[in-house]
Order: C-alpha cells, then structure tokens, then sequence
C-alpha cells in the first residue's frame, strides 16, 4: 500500500508524461505479482465497488475527530471532496509533512501489500456488520499517513480516478513486459482478475488470457479544420457516424460476447443480438455499432440508453427499442487475426460474412459514396436529417491499429447546435477544480422566466473559469444545498449534439452533450435564445 | 451592538471613544495597524501607528511621506478615552493584535495572528480581555499545519534533489513574511540562494532587526547565471509562469502556502510541489488562542466565519458573532456573502483594487 501510494503521489504530482511513464515503470518493476496486478486494475479504472456507506464514513469520522457532523459537513463543502476532507479530518497530528506526506519521515509498523489490503480493508469491509465495519475504519485509520487514508477512501467508496491515460499505463506494461504496446492492450482486453497468476501472464505470454477477449479498439481523431488536408478523398472510405454504442460482438467456442469500448459486457441489454450471434462460425470478431433502431433508421441515443447497462431486458422493452449491430469492420474470420489486412479487403470479407449469415439484426454499415470533399461534405449535410452524427473516414489501404494513432481513421462530425443561455446556478468543481464553481447550470428565457436547459463543466480556460468564479462569489442571490442561485448576469454560448424529450427536466427537454463554446461578454442577458427557439431546434430530427 | 468599543463602519472598524479606526479600508485621518498586509495597511490615511518592530515595513507599504508612529510592544498609550497598547500576533515581523481598554472594559483586535513558531517575529501572546475579534482564515478543522521543522527539512530535500539532477529551484511564496520565514529556515543553505526584486527590498527591515537570514542575492541576469542547476530562487507565486523564470534553465516550481494542504489548490495551480507553510492559524491555533484571551464574546472576520462562530457558540458556549470586515475573505472556499447579510455583500462588491494588491497575504487564495 505504501508503495501503490507513492506511485500514486508521483502520478498525481506531475503532468509530464514522461515523468509519469517512468514513475509506472519504476513501479511495476518493483512491485510483488499480486500487488501489480491490483495495481494496473485500478489505474486502468476498472470499476471498483463502494463497500462503506459514505454516511457511516462521515458519522465515524465526526465521532473520531471529536467534531459535530455539521461541522465535517462544511469542511466537505470548501474542500469538495469527501475522501480527502475525511482523510485531513481524522489525522490526529501524526508529524506528517506536507500535504500528502511521510516524506522524510520514518514510519514504524508495517502495512500489508497492495493486495492485502485490498482484500481485507477495501473488498473485506462489505461483509462486516456494521459495528465491524467501523472498527476496521478505526483500526485503518491508525494505520495510515494522511494521503494514504485519501486513498483508502477513494477504494472503499467506489471512486478510485487516477490522472494517467490508460494508453500510458499500456506503454508502461509494454515496457516492463519487454513487448509492443499493441500487444500489450490486446493482453489487457477482456475479462481480467486482478491476480498474480494474470500479472504473470500479462508479462511472460498472451496464452493464458481470456479466451472470449476483444481486440483493442481502433479510435478514430477529428478530422483537422480543412479536410482536405488529409490527402485525396479517393483513398478513404467513408461511412456514417452512427450515434450509439461502439462494441465488438466476439463469437469464440460455443461464446458470444459483446464488449463495450470501454471494456465492459453489455450483453445483457442486447440479448436478440447475442442470441443471433451463435449463427456465426466460431472465431469471428466482428467491430460495429449498437443501435436503436426503427424500420430504416435509428432511434436516437436517449432510446438505446434504456438498454445500457441492463442486466436483462423485458419483452416490452425488445419490443419499444428494437435494436441491432451495425457491422463496419471484420477483424477475425475463422480464427485468423485480419487485422494486418487493408480496409478495403476486410471490408471485402465483412460484406460476404453478413450476406451469408443473413440476419435480422445484423447489418453492414452502408459506405457513403462520393469520390470528392465537395461531395463528401454535401453528404454530410444530411447527417442530420439521417439520425447520424457526421462521417467516418477510414484509409483504405490501412490495417485495423490499436488505439488512437493519428493518420488512417478520422471522424467528420457535423457542426454542433448552439445557443446562447444565462448562467443561473453553480457548484464547485470536482478533482483539480474542486473548491473553484466550475459546474454551470444554464438556462433560456420562457415566458420572462429562465428554465434550465443545460448543465455544462466544461469549455473555459481555466483564466475564464477563475473569472466566473469571482463573479460567482459575489452574485450569490439563494443556496440550495452545494448549489448557489446567482444573478442571471452572464450569457454563454453552448453547442451540443442533439435534444431529446425529458420528463426529468422542468424545460421538457435535454440537451445532449452539452459544454460552453465561448463566453458572450458581449451579450446581455436579454439577448439569451428562448425556449421556443429551442424547441424549433428539437423539430428538427436528432 | 449598542455600546460596542469597537464597531464597523464605511471606512473600517472604528473606536469611537478612542477616534481612531483600526486597519481601516478607506483613508482616515488616525489609523491604528496591526501589519503591513496590504489589505491591513492601506495608503492615504492622515497618520499610522502600528507596533515598533513593524513600523518601517508599514512605511514601506503606505504612501510616500506618510506619518508613521511606533509604539513598543505592551507599552501604553492613551488616545482620547481609551488606553491602547500592542501585543505580539505572531503573523509577521511587526504584527500585533491591539488592545483597547476603557473603564476596565477590555477588546482586542488580532489583526492577522498564528500561534506557531516563526524566527522571524515575536510569539503570539495571549492578552486576556472581554471581547476578542479573531480572523477565521483557515477556520476549518481540516486546516492542521505541519510541524514548520519538518517542513523546513523537506524544502532543503527538495531542493538537494533538484539540485542532484541539474534542476533550478523556484520557491514561491509571498513577498512579506513567508519569504523571509522560509529564508530562515534554511540557514547553513547547501547553495546559493538568489531573491526576486519584489521581496529584496523587504528583507532590509527584517536583517536591521537582527533576524538572521542566510545570504541572497538579487536575482540579476548574472547572479540568475551562477544559481542556475543548483541554486535556490525565492519569489511570489506571481512570478511562476513568466518569461523572468527563463533565465533559471531547467527548474522545479514549488508553491509555499497553506492552501497547499489542499489537494484541489495544489493541482490547480500547477506548481511541481506544494509545501504547507501559513502565517495564519490552523483550526487548533484559532481556538487555542481564543480559549487563551478567556473572552467570552468572539466576533469572527475574514475567512470561514460561519463555520467558526457556530462552533463557538453551539461547542464552547461563546458569544460569537460574525463580524463584517473587508480585509481578504474572499480565497479559495471562504466565505461567500449571503443574501441575508446585504452588509457582507455590499462589502465583496466594492473595492476591487486592494484585493489585487493584496497578493502578499494568503488570507486569499491565489487564483
Ligand atoms: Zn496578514
Ligand atoms: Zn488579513
């Protein structure tokens, strides 16, 4: 633990990614198989569960501290976050230095591993009654310097977030293993058990991963401002950009899997597809789209959403959000790994494999014609009206890469909504901006009334962000909790993908991907769109 | 209250019965100051008096000419119907926290204090009175500062290993006070150490006294040459990021502060390190020094004064009571004006110039 807490302080210090390369690296060399393990696990952000209620930490922790739980409260609501405030709260004077640290100091008694302590102190703790449950809080608490109890707290409540891309983690793994990185994420893919026995596979051979794992996903860049730059139109194929769940659909033994990008199994809200998979001959990889989808086009994201994270699906449901795999891209057929190959030749093969399967719910994705940018673009005019998000431009002569190098597979997404909306309420940040009101709720006129249409968190720069603070401060008109009401003095212009119908909201409506495009110092709140004029926009097909 | 010796008004907090206001925000024909903060001591005021040792500082910090009067630490004065007299607050070289006594009644003013240890300035004494008007900066349990030794030893490990690889060493803190107090932790420095123009010219005031301070240098283009790779630069936080840190090479930025115990400040403000070090009391030095004057009424300014005055009241079983002031409440998570107190509102709504100025006082978190 305190060496999983000095690498973690290391990350958290720096921004430079070589700094940060060499902290992981130094790291896993070190670190015992099973500790490793639990150490990548974390840091590539694979969801841990929260195995304390929050409450109880906070009542332990008034109790420990000797204060009144109003007081640990407000000690929460400056600092903005709970894992540290408890973690600063409950240090009874231990010398340690600052901030974080036991730098340069001594400390006596030993702590377990990584492992250990995540067995008996994080993972341990869900099963304890609740009497038990404190006193190993207590016990922990003694045990730990002030940063490391920051990060017992993140463990135990569920919320462990590191600042290191999960790709620089890979690099890092790769390094330590002695292979290339590619290789190393496809060893990180799939079903993984933070164990020493995968810690010795993930280094030593990729033979004993998980049988059913997907491929690393290959992610495409925002096309650069003039498209043209990207070389002839001629050499890529293009297709739409289709708006709902990127997965690989895995048909291995007598399996089949669908992963998420992020690495999850959604099988779960897509049974119809999973089911129709067993068709497929074994070895067979299939990357595409999960959609929601009506007739001939999708159905928009807020219907695919109810089927996310879904541990089974009602007959109902199959039948008012019909779904299906939109295929682009073949990367194992019959066992072999085509990756290597050209676009244009899985594609070739993809299209032969989903005609002869013949079924409902799979589907290829259409390539949109068009030898030129002109035409291209005038394509992508109509994404829109389509339900579709852009294009995507794939090089024709490229293999299937791992990850997000630049160069062969580029998205041209169509020119985002915008509106220009008050800023009604604000609440602190969280991470580096806690303590800063970062987090916008903005709003448009109705009836000489604002309604709340958005919240947005991100778009300043962070000169701007301060800025807004200030005023925040001293505009405070009401609060509600962590929410500050103020005055409506300051216009926004925010873009965002669509909007869609929404009973949760007081406006009737959402507003998907919302973030602050430029600050409109030059309008007054007046001047901000209405409510109508957002609904004018919903007419329009998203 | 009615019958208040002390009281705010438009300029300030005011002593009637003494005609003289107190660390006033407005130019007044008798300023008494505690420090030369300059949300504390402001220019364009008729006449100063402040506590001897921090009479040149505050010459420094008012307008030119300005009349500046000292008054030894603990020795009497009386002004009109009151006996004033100053007493160690520990925040600075000078600082004092003023007594105010009329017919037995006794009311003092902390200015700006902190009950740690500081080589720099005399020791934070408590005086017994009935009314104590205590700033609430840090005023959160979560604000409990380091033993300053060990912090002391981890700057020169820091820099001993910036130095090991080549590195430049840029410490930033505030000109006044934290500047010279982390200069004298580092006597038997292991290299050389060069000051930003900013904080050299403070440094005469404190070495005049006799407050030992290892030798620096000013940062010039030739001495930036020689402390390049190994040497240690000390500046304000506002030189972090600025074409004048060029001329350091390669270096490691480390912000002193006690903000820096936070993690959301550390990260935000981008510096490679944070150390912990205040010239304000932590929450057990504010109430430490509260239980020490045996007041029985509080009266809270800048910081987290809600907080703290609930505590007084509900946990100690004191007359607290918020205290509006315009000195700097309005850092990183202090205390926002209410619409219940259209006093504290009016108060962060005005006088946006001073707030700016008053970068050498970590009472405001630095954005
Ligand atoms: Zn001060
Ligand atoms: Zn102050």
């Amino acid at each position: 633990m305190r060496r999983f807490h000095g690498l973690y302080q290391a990350l958290d210090a720096t921004s430079r990614t070589s700094r940060k390369e060499a902290a992981l690296v130094a790291y896993f060399e070190a670190a015992p198989a099973a500790d490793a393990a639990w150490a990548a696990h974390l840091l590539l952000g694979r969801r841990g569960r929260r195995t304390v209620n929050t409450r109880h930490l906070r009542e332990w922790a008034a109790e420990e501290s000797g204060l009144p739980l109003w007081l640990v409260e407000e000690s929460y609501d400056a600092v903005g976050d709970l894992a540290e405030t408890i973690a600063l709260l409950v240090c009874r004077g231990d010398g340690s230095g600052s901030g974080d640290g036991e730098r340069g100091v001594d400390h006596e008694g030993q702590l377990e591993g990584l492992a250990d302590f995540i067995e008996r102190r994080v993972i341990g703790l869900a099963g304890l009654e609740l009497e038990a449950q404190r006193a190993l809080v207590l016990e922990t608490w003694g045990a730990l310097e002030a940063g490391e109890r920051f990060l017992f707290h993140k463990l135990i409540s569920g919320g462990f977030r590191v600042g290191v891309a999960g790709g620089l983690v890979a690099r890092a793994l790769a390094k330590v293993a002695g292979v290339d990185r590619a290789t190393m994420m496809h060893r990180l893919a799939g079903r993984w058990q933070p164990t020493a026995e995968a810690w010795e596979a993930l280094m030593s051979e990729d033979e004993g991963g998980d049988p059913l794992r997907p491929y690393p996903f290959f992610l495409a860049h925002a096309v650069p401002p003039e498209v043209e730059d990207l070389g002839a139109a001629a050499d890529f194929q293009a297709e739409w950009k289709w708006d709902g769940i990127r997965a690989q659909a895995v048909r291995r033994g007598e399996e089949s899997v669908l992963w998420s990008r992020g690495g999850d199994l959604v099988n779960g809200g897509f049974p119809e597809i999973v089911e129709e998979l067993g068709e497929l001959q074994a070895g067979t990889v299939i990357d595409g789209e999960l959609l929601a989808w009506d007739g001939d086009r999708p159905m928009g994201f807020h219907q695919l959403q109810r089927r996310i994270q879904r541990k089974s699906v009602s007959k109902k449901l199959r039948e008012e959000v019909p779904v299906r795999l939109m295929a682009y891209d073949l990367l194992e057929e019959a066992g072999e790994d085509l990756r290597p190959l050209p676009t244009a030749e899985r594609r070739r093969r993809l299209e032969t494999l989903v005609r002869r399967a013949s079924l409902p719910r799979l589907a290829v994705a259409d390539v949109v014609e068009g030898s030129s940018w002109e035409a291209l673009a005038d394509a992508r005019a109509t994404a829109r009206e389509r339900g579709v998000e852009g294009l995507m431009l794939k090089r024709l002569d490229a293999p299937y890469r791992a990850g997000r190098p630049r160069g062969d597979w580029w998205k041209w997404k169509v020119d985002p909504f915008t509106l220009d909306v008050v800023l009604v309420y604000a609440q602190r940040g969280h991470g580096r901006r806690a303590s800063l009101y970062t987090d916008y709720t903005l709003a448009v006129w109705n009836d000489g009334e604002l309604v709340p249409v958005a919240k947005a968190y991100s778009g300043l720069t962070d000169k701007e962000i301060r800025r807004v603070d200030a005023f925040v401060r001293r505009h405070i008109i009401d609060r509600f909790g962590p929410v500050r009401v103020v005055e409506p003095e300051l216009v926004f212009e925010i873009a965002f993908e669509g909007i869609q119908p929404s009973t949760r909201h007081k406006a009737g409506l959402s507003l998907r991907f919302p973030r602050i495009a430029r600050w409109r110092e030059d309008k007054a709140p007046a001047d901000a769109d209405t409510l109508e004029s957002v609904r004018a926009l919903m007419g329009e097909p998203s | 209250m009615k019958g208040d010796l002390v009281t705010t008004t438009e300029a300030g907090l005011w002593c009637e019965a003494g005609g003289f206001h107190i660390d006033p925000w407005r130019p007044v024909d008798r300023a008494v100051v505690t420090h030369a903060h300059a949300d504390h001591t402001r220019p364009g005021s008729g006449r100063y008096l402040t506590a001897a040792p921090g009479a040149e500082l505050v010459r420094l910090r008012t307008h030119p000419g300005a009349v500046v009067d000292g008054l030894e630490y603990g020795e009497r004065l009386t002004i009109g119907g009151v006996q004033v007299s100053f007493h160690p607050a520990g925040h600075i070289l000078g600082s004092a926290q003023v007594r105010i006594e009329r017919a037995g009644e006794v009311w003092v003013v902390g200015g700006d204090y902190k009950t740690g240890s500081d080589p720099t300035c005399a020791a934070f004494e408590a005086v017994p009175c009935d009314v104590f008007i205590s700033e609430s900066t840090f005023g959160l349990p979560v604000f409990q500062w380091p033993d300053p030794e060990v912090v002391a030893r981890e700057v020169r490990a820091w820099w001993e290993g910036n130095a090991a690889s080549g590195r430049t060493s840029l410490l930033c803190a505030y000109a006044l006070g934290k500047s010279q107090r982390l200069l004298a932790g580092l006597n038997d420095p292991p290299g050389p150490i060069a000051v930003h123009g900013a904080l050299d010219k403070l440094l005469g005031p404190y070495r005049d006294q006799g407050i030992e301070l290892p030798p620096t240098r000013y940062a010039s283009v030739e001495v930036a040459k020689e402390v390049r790779g190994h040497g240690l630069v000390i500046a304000p936080p506002s030189a972090n990021g600025t074409p004048w840190m060029r001329k350091f090479g390669d270096v490691s930025t480390a912000f002193a502060s006690g903000w820096m115990t936070l993690r959301g400040p550390r990260r935000r403000r981008g510096f490679d390190q944070g150390f912990t070090v205040s010239d304000h009391a932590d929450w057990r030095g504010l109430l430490g020094a509260i239980e020490a004057t045996g007041a029985s009424r509080v009266l809270v300014t800048h910081g987290y004064v809600d907080p703290l005055v609930r505590y007084l009241s509900e946990e100690r079983g004191l007359q607290a009571e918020p205290l509006a002031s315009r000195f700097e409440g309005e850092g990183d998570g202090a205390e926002e004006a209410k619409p219940s107190d259209p006093e504290a509102a009016t108060a962060t709504l005005v006088e946006e110039a001073p707030r700016a100025a008053a970068v050498d006082d970590e009472t405001q978190e630095p954005a």
